[in-house]
């Protein structure tokens, strides 16, 4: 096949669209199926999350007044396309996208895309939940990106390549340790799940951002934010997983174990602050990220 | 095009997500819709969620007799709401006034003011009921026929 014709299927197959939205559900599933059972709920049924989204989709979407509607539709669509994208160029198992020098600067600068599209949609929706919820992802977005790029940086010098399948045939040593380190710190930030969920904290702010939003562009922002949770997970055990091999299998279970590990986090755990929050991560994630760096520099 | 209709007719049997409203209630009702929440009861079994933004919700949960000061805010919040939606009332107190009836702080029967699909009926009701009440409001949404979808658009003056 073409260069073209692989990079389609990967943005619309696998691991992009299609397949990434399926392992999606399936990941949510998990996040809402554990946390009830860490409850002593029930919990929902395996087909939750689908329903839920095209639920959304066949509902009205109800346009404020002084809301553009390009921006109403335009910012989920930005947010669903740089997921799915950056979905679609880390090498999981059965990816065809070919590999290019640099492929990790733009993989980076798509996934800060869904954070910054929240933020926007936030101010946009001329809500106060809405702007309050924008301005905390703002400010976090200082906090979690510092040990999150220092991690990825610490792996590029050690490996001196700007390629993802170069630095994932790095050898194991203890740059990945201290790296793996920050990028786990960063996670739950990344996520918003707790105790980082303070810029959609639903109730407390309403639903932050996504407070105006309905029908299909909420369903967009929902696709979009399930999409990017496997892109980081993706990424997370294609950079520092290695060791059990790249079979799918192993791919599933390490995610798996991933998305249980943050569940458990975030249902022991109550909501900090933001200023409780960034004062962790330029403390705890900022000594992370530079033994990262100084042990890449060193070792 | 008819298997995309009833894929959305089931997912809108197996997503409601409600939005609750106190238009004046004693609180009796909340708390047992609280309990509809807890692990006992666990609404999320079968689809609920409970939504802090009218906009994401499908069904409006009303507790209490509507009192004047929040006839405006529940005619607000239900205009909010994106189409199909239903409403359930919870308790007495909705249906017909209950025991505030006649009072000079309270318009009255919810139905004078929004167009109500299920009443859950008791003084509070129990969480089972409220849980059936809901269910049989996400069924007329599934099937079409909410006073919303059925086009009643009823507004009092």
């Amino acid at each position: 096949m073409s260069v073209l014709a692989d990079a389609v299927f990967a943005l619309l197959l696998w691991p992009g669209l299609v397949g990434g939205a399926a392992l999606a559900w399936l990941l949510l599933w998990i996040q809402r199926k554990l946390t009830a059972r860490l409850q002593g709920r029930k919990g929902p049924p395996f087909y939750q999350p689908f329903f839920d989204f095209v639920k959304l989709l066949g509902k009205e979407t109800v346009q404020a007044g002084g809301i553009d509607r390009s921006l109403l539709f335009g910012l989920p669509l930005a947010s669903l396309g740089a997921a799915t994208a950056a979905l679609a160029l880390i090498p999981v198992p059965g990816n065809p996208m070919p590999p290019f020098a640099g492929d990790l600067v733009l993989v980076l600068y798509l996934l800060e895309m869904p954070a910054l599209c929240e933020v926007l949609a936030g101010y946009s929706s001329r809500s106060l939940y809405g702007q309050v919820g924008a301005s905390r992802e703002a400010v976090l977005s200082l906090g979690y990106n510092l040990p999150f790029l220092a991690a990825v940086a610490a792996l590029a010098i050690q490996a001196k390549s700007l390629t993802l399948r170069s630095l994932a045939a790095a050898p194991m040593g203890p740059v990945h340790a201290a790296a793996a380190l920050a990028l786990l710190l960063s996670l739950p930030a990344r996520l918003k799940r707790n105790p980082f969920s303070i810029p959609n904290a639903e109730q407390e702010i309403v639903a932050g951002p996504f407070t105006e939003f309905s029908g299909v562009p909420l369903a967009l922002f929902e696709l979009a934010h399930g999409l990017e949770l496997v892109a980081y997970l993706g990424l997370f055990i294609t950079l520092f997983m290695q060791v059990g091999g790249a079979t799918p299998g192993f791919y599933l279970i390490a995610g798996v174990a991933l998305v249980a590990l943050l569940t458990i986090l975030a249902t022991a755990t109550a909501r900090l602050t933001v200023h409780q929050a960034f004062r962790f991560y330029w403390r705890w994630g900022a000594a992370a990220a530079a033994a990262a760096l100084v042990l890449a520099k060193i070792w | 095009m008819k298997i995309l209709d009833s894929i959305t007719a089931i997912s809108r049997r197996k997503s409601p997500w409600v939005y609750c409203l106190n238009a004046g209630s004693c609180n009796g009702c909340d708390i047992e819709v609280a309990a509809c929440l807890s692990p006992r009861y666990d609404v999320e079994q079968v689809g609920v969620l409970r939504e802090g933004s009218p906009k994401h919700a499908d069904i409006l949960i009303v507790t209490g007799p509507l009192t004047l000061r929040t006839r405006d805010a529940l005619l607000d919040i239900f205009a909010q709401i994106p189409r199909p939606r239903a409403v359930v009332a919870i308790g007495s107190c909705p249906a017909s006034g209950n025991v505030f009836a006649g009072s000079p702080a309270v318009v009255g029967a919810l139905a004078q003011v929004i167009p109500v699909d299920v009443y859950v009926p008791g003084c509070p009701p129990r969480p089972q009921t409220i849980l059936q009440g809901c269910l049989q409001a996400a069924m007329l949404l599934a099937e079409g026929k909410t006073h919303d979808q059925q086009g009643d658009a009823r507004r009092a003056g």
